[in-house]
């Protein structure tokens, strides 16, 4: 058996291997080329070096939004996991009635499309707002900024709380009798026994929500557009504006440039903390 | 603890759920792209690929595409890009191999992107159609884009209402007399029936092109008249003070808290003006599909009074933004195939009735037939008593930006959030920094 798939392994990772190559290194390798250009339509861009990204490092616009991307990143990261961990224990200690039908509304949300998401919450965080007598989401820089972190809660809680459902039910049962037996309480089985071998499950949930946060497009778009004036626009949004709101060749290429450090950036704030969380994982 | 495992089952059920909805999707994207590539099947004869801009009108082309193909065996084909993408779309559309052989501009600004995928189209048969042939998009002495539309707006009124209220068309001669009517209806509304005199100004992206675009082509116009100029780097906002005035009006008179505008649609104003809710609702002709529900002989449209000197003979806003462009890329043979469809539809029966009545369309060619659309007829029928046409001034807006940064001002202004400082700067100092950075 090993034998054998030392010696078709090549075979069994072509498929794979080969859209990763076209859907995704090739695309790569030519839009990371396309930020050193000029370009309306990909096939016929104009080399420029590395003005477009001299423009990009330059626009305060920019620079506001990675900030703002950050922040969002941070609430959204910490609140999501948080949630996400105490509604997974709630729902794997204890047998509550219709735990299951729980977990399926709990997941729901995130069946559904961001651009969709986007809008339903626009009405609703706009009636509240009317009704409290506050500014309108357009206006409303605050208002803004806390409806994407609730939308993105509402749609994320119920993906990362299967992952840690998931978690918790692989940690070994010994471990929580023997904890039990050795008369700990509820507050030191989490922090001494489940929190440490939920690592693994940690740093995978901690990845998708910081990368999930950076990347939000769609809800950005539908939910607040950016507005007032650019306040509420997160990166990818802001990338997609350099891209569309002007007409030239100059513009597509800032924004390539832009999408190239975004690209650039995420990967490294994901490998850190990817380091960061797996030196705490411990063997079981 | 049965009960707390997740279903393994039902997690491969929706794996392969995925997977099949992965497949459909491939599936439905291969069936595109064969459809749309069959048109190069026959190599001698070339093939169209129209990437149309309107959707309202996507039904009416593909007939046009269908019973052009039948009579002479070209395949044409036609993809509508979603209502707000065409940019996008026709910018993957333009990198792939079969790229559209016509595709559309939306004036000088649009032109700016795609110039160099333009034929010069100054010796074609369809530029000899045009009735008038300063409605082309000329730049650097060649052709690039035909005019294919003409459209007007101005302000949708319901002529019954009107009427109820006391008043008829003659009675609305200018600003002064529109606002002296609208304050009027707005004052007596509970007693008209009605909950404003003009439709709500919605500030979401449905609606808010009619007051960054087409409103605030009225200052841009006059100004540039009055300075004798056909563009300019640097506005200066000589008619704001009107174009303030009539946003005040549309926010005051309105049928809602000036407050709520930032998020009314174009829906919501449409439901308003049909309902019989409000008197005025500013649009163009386009807009006829929405509010014909109404009866045509209750709509009417007025010019848009907002106060200038000699506005007494000021008539619709008419102009275009839909230039066609064939695709200077594309295939001799298709480039050949494309302008014979083009002439095709403006000369033929079939062509010229799906322009007029199918689209609801004016179409400035020779052999156009008149469409039955109301608003149109209005237009024209102002033309014909010695109105002068506003034209489209907006054509020449620097950039989506500009207009994006005037709709935060008046969304914020008319809340009360900001003052008219911030429209004032929006419009004058941002018209000069996008022309600086798009130039």
């Amino acid at each position: 058996m090993v034998k054998s798939l030392r010696k078709w392994w090549p075979l069994f990772v072509l498929p794979t291997a080969l859209s990763f190559v076209f859907g995704f290194v090739i695309p790569f390798a030519e839009g990371a080329y396309l930020s050193f250009c000029q370009f309306i339509s990909i096939s016929n861009p104009t080399f420029v070096g590395l003005s477009n990204y001299a423009a990009a490092l330059s626009d305060p616009q920019f620079a506001h939004a990675f900030w703002l991307t950050a922040l969002f990143t941070v609430t959204v990261t910490v609140l999501v996991n948080v949630i996400a961990l105490a509604i997974a224990l709630a729902f794997t200690r204890s047998r509550l009635w219709g735990t299951n039908a729980f977990r399926t509304v709990f997941f729901m949300p995130n069946l559904i499309g961001g651009i969709v998401l986007g809008y339903i919450w626009q009405i609703l965080i706009n009636c509240v707002l009317a009704n409290v007598g506050q500014q309108l989401l357009a206006l409303n820089t605050h208002a803004g900024f806390w409806g994407l972190v609730v939308l993105t809660l509402w749609q994320q809680i119920g993906y990362m709380m299967i992952i840690y459902i998931a978690g918790l039910q692989s940690i070994p049962s010994d471990y929580l009798e023997a904890a039990k037996v050795d008369g700990a309480n509820a507050w030191q089985t989490l922090w001494k026994v489940k929190i440490p071998n939920l690592m693994p499950t940690i740093t995978i949930c901690l990845f998708l929500t910081i990368t999930n946060g950076f990347k939000l497009f769609d809800q950005n778009l539908a939910l607040t557009g950016g507005e007032p004036s650019h306040s509420s626009e997160l990166l990818a949004l802001n990338i997609y504006s350099t891209f569309y709101s002007r007409a030239g060749a100059k513009w597509m290429g800032i924004g390539q440039a832009k999408a190239v450090i975004f690209c650039l950036l995420v990967i490294a704030i994901s490998l850190v903390q990817l380091r960061l969380t797996k030196s705490k994982e411990v063997q079981q | 603890m049965k009960a707390n495992d997740i279903s393994r089952r039902g997690f491969i059920g929706m794996g392969a759920t995925g997977l099949l909805g992965l497949a459909l999707a491939g599936c439905g994207k291969s069936g595109d792209a064969g459809s749309a590539s069959s048109g190069s099947g026959d190599a001698k004869k070339g093939s169209v690929y129209y990437l149309n801009f309107k959707p309202e009108a996507d039904e009416q082309w593909q007939a046009l595409a269908k019973a052009y193909t039948e009579e002479t065996g070209i395949p044409v084909s036609v993809v509508t890009a979603a209502s707000d993408t065409y940019e996008e779309k026709l910018q993957s559309e333009m990198s792939k191999s079969s790229a559209p052989t016509l595709f559309q501009v939306n004036g000088p600004v649009g032109l700016q992107n795609w110039k160099d995928y333009c034929i010069d189209l100054s010796g074609s048969q369809v530029y000899g159609e045009l009735s008038n042939p300063a409605l082309a998009l000329k730049a650097d002495g060649k052709v690039y884009g035909i005019d294919y539309v003409e459209e007007d707006y101005g302000i949708i009124y319901n002529k019954e209402l009107l009427q109820k209220a006391g008043y008829s068309e003659a009675d609305i001669t200018s600003f002064a007399s529109l606002k002296k009517i609208a304050d009027d209806i707005q004052a007596r509304r509970d007693e008209l029936g009605v909950k404003g005199a003009f439709t709500s100004a919605g500030m979401d992206s449905s609606s808010n092109w009619r007051y960054t675009t087409h409103l605030a082509n009225m200052p841009i116009y006059y100004e540039l008249k009055a300075d004798g100029e056909e563009d300019t780097d640097a506005i200066k906002g000589t008619y704001l003070p009107n174009y303030k005035d009539i946003f005040d009006l549309y926010i005051t008179d309105s049928t809602v808290d000036p407050a709520q505008l930032a998020s009314k649609t174009g829906d919501d104003a449409v439901n308003e003006f049909v309902n019989g809710e409000a008197v005025f609702y500013q649009n163009g002709t386009w807009s006829y599909k929405d509010v014909k529900s109404l009866g045509d002989d209750k709509l009417g449209m007025l010019p848009l009074y907002i106060g200038a000197a000699g506005e007494e003979k000021q008539g619709m806003c008419s102009g275009g933004e839909n230039y066609w462009c064939v695709n200077s890329q594309a295939s001799a043979d298709d480039q050949q195939a494309t302008l014979d469809f083009l002439y095709w539809v403006v000369t033929s029966d079939k062509g010229t009735t799906a322009l007029a009545d199918g689209m609801g369309f004016t179409c400035p060619f020779n052999s156009a037939k008149e469409t039955a659309n109301p608003f149109a007829k209005i237009a024209k029928k102002a033309v014909e008593d010695g109105k002068e046409p506003v034209t489209w001034a907006f054509v020449h807006i620097p950039s989506e930006e500009w207009k994006k940064g005037l709709s935060s001002a008046l969304t914020a202004y008319a809340a009360g959030t900001a003052g008219w400082d911030g429209v004032q700067a929006a419009f004058v100092d941002g018209w000069a920094k996008e022309k600086a950075a798009t130039a």
